[in-house]
């Protein structure tokens, strides 16, 4: 095994699923929103909600088509650059993906093709149908690769045989605490991020005086739900911590800073950890509150990271401080939301012009938390792939070298840049022209100046003499 | 329970072969055509069901990840650089399709990049399927090939025959969708391309007498295994006059014919190898408990309900994809 080859896989594979995410997280909040919209079009008759659900249903094609190419990618890096842990594992990483493609891909495919161009081909119920089974797949996908990755995070239920991880109680795999914490977390998440860009795509029309009607109803809706959701996901996000204290000691160990066993456990808010001298630089902590958040209690004994062998150790800086990022990203949102959902009750959103501005700038937030988030549990849990079973290091592909992975990597960067940079600018370019792009013309005919705009354009059916397809 | 997947492995290969053939055939051609309109027009065909199509893939990855996972890992791993070039070429035609429609000055830079992402991955899947015939090097179940192991004059062969054979199956998808002057210009393609893919065959095969490729033995042992052939020589003759009629709807399936013919013959002859000549299908099978699993629940169910959505997906978007100029 090559070392290099190893540190340009994790690299590889950081990027790679770090680019992806980014649009499942969007797309799953977007496409429950679209479902709401279109119902409630459909039951309330206002073209409001018709005009909101065509205009994010365009945002809503470019970011899915940008996450189903990047997610192609995650299903086929597990086999080219980890081998092994592909050969160990596949008795239960395999079954439990297939299972998401079978259940969850299969059917955001099959329906997507409906929602972005099949409105004047089916009856209104059907329609409403499959914008609910798109929402539905990318759900069903999100538990999927929660309970794929809390199997890794916290392997359980299985046996080793012949070099190889036999599964002997799906049961466990499948319905074991830790995924029943980490889905909702990553679900919230998700919608989180719908709510704030919408949100945010209110408070900008706002403040540039433009599209009012349809900027309150996305202010409102999006404000009210992250005002709600947000409570929640803190506290979800602090049984996760539970989770992460009683499986993962030294991951909890690096996220808190704390190097030696203490009782009781200082908090450490703020500090530079420094792993040659294993003590923190410039560390501000609050005593006896690293106690009460690891265990509720004023006295326990919380383990501190010189407890475990150097080589088990993961990383202390990122986790860190990503993990302090994400929660401050927490805070900031909550403030935001609650502030955003009290004071129209009071008439005042609109000319608080500064809290349009905040709400409007904070639509990277959701994204920031998720990727710290994620990174606080991948990086803390290493030196570990299957933690404390396969380490990393060991399940590199054998046969890979240093100037494959570089080349792939190399690669990846270029072609995912460049997509990236385009669709991020195509998405601004709709949010800017707003919902007027759709040209105020009956809504599923295309817009004549950009007559080839594909997700514009629903090709009507004229010749049905053929019958089945 | 391991044939059952086996099973499962080849329809959801042939599945994904027919389907995302003929929509990255249809990307090839995508190059060749010129004017908007007919650009345009050509996409919309195969908008409504790439992603569908596409996905496919991922069925036969996970199947195999899943129920097969020593063969995974061994030919991710054997197949490195192919892979991630075929699965850039996948991510740059899949944005072209919501990005042109978004583009003003930029368009054409994802009618080039749908075009050459359409052959990147076409080539990269013929090249895969040669290598695999061709025969890679592992040692104690790791590949040992090197880097461009998989890289011969065979596996370019079919690399390149696979474009064209795609590419057939694109040209009489268009015809069945299209009318028009789009209809007319690929109609003329098909002849050539046809010939293109039978001469294809033909040096395959001569290729496998001169290198005596062990899969040759296969043929001598089981002559059974001409029935394939025939029914692709037979399906070859219908679509033969199919065109020279200026039929619209055969040619499609004929060429359909053609290619599950086609992987009928290679998967039997490799049987019951899944990586010819080193491992069998039994020591490749994951444990009983991982193929149960995923029987009782997606093999069981949830297949059948995919077939649904292909159906009812296809059923929507039937008939003649409607020409622009109708619209306004």
């Amino acid at each position: 095994m090559d070392p290099t080859a190893l540190l340009l896989s994790r690299l590889q594979f950081a990027f790679t699923i770090s680019f992806h995410i980014i649009f499942p997280a969007f797309t799953i909040g977007l496409a429950a929103w679209l479902t709401v919209l279109e119902a409630m079009h459909q039951y309330s008759g206002r073209r409001v909600y018709r005009t909101l659900f065509e205009f994010w249903l365009k945002i809503f094609g470019v970011a899915f088509g940008m996450g189903v190419v990047s997610g192609v990618v995650m299903a086929f890096q597990f086999g080219t650059n980890w081998s092994v842990l592909s050969k160990m594992s596949g008795p239960i990483q395999g079954p439990l993906l297939s299972y998401e493609t079978f259940t969850a891909f299969m059917l955001e495919a099959g329906f997507f093709g409906i929602l972005i161009f099949g409105r004047p081909r089916v009856p209104p119920w059907f329609y409403l149908f499959s914008t609910a089974m798109v929402a539905l797949g990318t759900t069903l996908s999100a538990f999927w690769i929660m309970v794929n990755n809390s199997w890794m995070q916290v392997p359980t239920g299985y046996v080793l045989q012949n070099g190889q991880f036999v599964p002997d109680d799906w049961a466990q795999i499948i319905f074991n605490r830790v995924v029943w914490v980490r889905f909702p977390h990553m679900l919230l998440a998700s919608y989180l991020t719908g709510a704030f860009c919408v949100a945010a795509t209110g408070a900008w029309y706002l403040l540039r005086r433009t599209y009012r009607a349809e900027a309150h109803v996305m202010l409102r809706m999006g404000l009210a739900l992250a005002a709600v959701l947000l409570p929640a996901q803190l506290f979800i996000g602090h049984l996760v911590g539970d989770y992460v204290h009683d499986y993962q000691p030294a991951k909890f160990a690096a996220i808190e800073a704390r190097w030696h066993d203490e009782q009781p456990a200082s908090e450490v808010l703020i500090a530079i950890p420094d792993s040659t001298t294993e003590s923190n630089k410039y560390a501000i902590s609050i005593p006896v509150l690293g106690s009460i958040i690891a265990s509720m209690s004023l006295t326990s004994k919380e383990v501190g990271l010189t407890s475990f062998a150097p080589q088990d150790r993961p990383p202390v800086a990122i986790p860190f401080f990503a993990f302090r990022i994400m929660v401050g990203c927490g805070f900031v949102m909550l403030g935001l939301a609650w502030l955003g959902t009290w004071l129209p009750l009071k008439h005042r959103l609109e000319r608080s012009r500064l809290l349009l501005w905040g709400i409007f700038l904070s639509f990277p937030l959701p994204w920031i938390a998720i990727l710290t988030g994620w990174y606080t549990a991948e990086v803390g849990r290493q030196p570990w792939t299957v933690y404390g079973v396969l380490r990393t290091a060991d399940a590199v592909t054998p046969s890979l070298t240093a100037a494959a992975a570089t080349a792939s990597l190399i690669l990846f960067v270029a072609v995912y840049a460049f997509i990236f940079s385009f669709g991020t600018y195509y998405i601004y370019r709709l949010l800017r022209a707003g919902p007027a792009g759709l040209g105020g013309k009956p809504l599923h005919v295309p817009v004549p100046n950009r007559p080839m705009s594909l997700a514009d354009q629903a090709p009507a059916s004229h010749s049905y003499f053929e019958a089945g397809e | 329970m391991v044939m059952f997947w086996v099973a499962l492995l080849a329809i959801s290969i042939l599945i994904y072969l027919l389907l995302d053939g003929f929509d990255l055939g249809v990307g090839m051609l995508f190059g060749l055509a010129d004017g908007e309109a007919g650009r345009a027009e050509m996409l919309r065909t195969i908008a409504p069901v790439w992603d569908g199509n596409e996905t496919w893939l991922v069925v036969a990855g996970v199947i195999m990840w899943g129920a097969f996972p020593v063969v995974y890992a061994m030919l991710m791993s054997a197949f490195y650089i192919p892979v991630v070039v075929m699965l850039l070429g996948l991510i740059l035609r899949g944005v072209a399709f919501e990005f042109r429609g978004k583009a003003s000055r930029s368009r054409q830079i994802w009618d080039i990049s749908f075009t050459v992402g359409s052959f990147a991955a076409s080539f990269m899947q013929g090249a895969m399927v040669g290598a695999l015939v061709k025969g890679l090097q592992f040692s104690n179940g790791e590949y040992v090939g090197g880097t461009f192991g998989w890289l011969t004059g065979f596996s370019v062969l079919c690399g390149i025959g696979l474009c064209f054979g795609y590419a057939l199956l694109g040209a009489c998808w268009l015809v069945r969708k299209c009318e028009g002057p789009i209809r007319d210009a690929t109609r003329r393609q098909i002849p050539f391309l046809a010939v293109a893919v039978l001469a294809f065959l033909v040096v395959v095969f001569t290729h496998a007498l001169v290198e005596h490729l062990p899969i040759l033995r296969r043929w001598i042992q089981r002559p059974y295994l001409f029935v394939f052939p025939l029914i692709g020589a037979g399906a070859a003759a219908v679509l033969a006059t199919s065109i020279l009629r200026h039929d619209d709807y055969w040619p499609f399936h004929m060429v359909a014919l053609i290619f599950a013919s086609a992987f009928g013959t290679l998967a039997l002859s490799f049987w019951p190898y899944m990586i010819p000549f080193v491992v069998t299908i039994d020591e490749a099978a994951a444990p009983h408990a991982s193929l149960a699993f995923m029987f009782w629940g997606e093999g069981l169910f949830v297949f059948p309900l995919m077939l649904l959505y292909v159906a009812v997906g296809y059923r929507v978007f039937r008939g003649k994809t409607a020409t622009a100029a109708d619209h306004y």
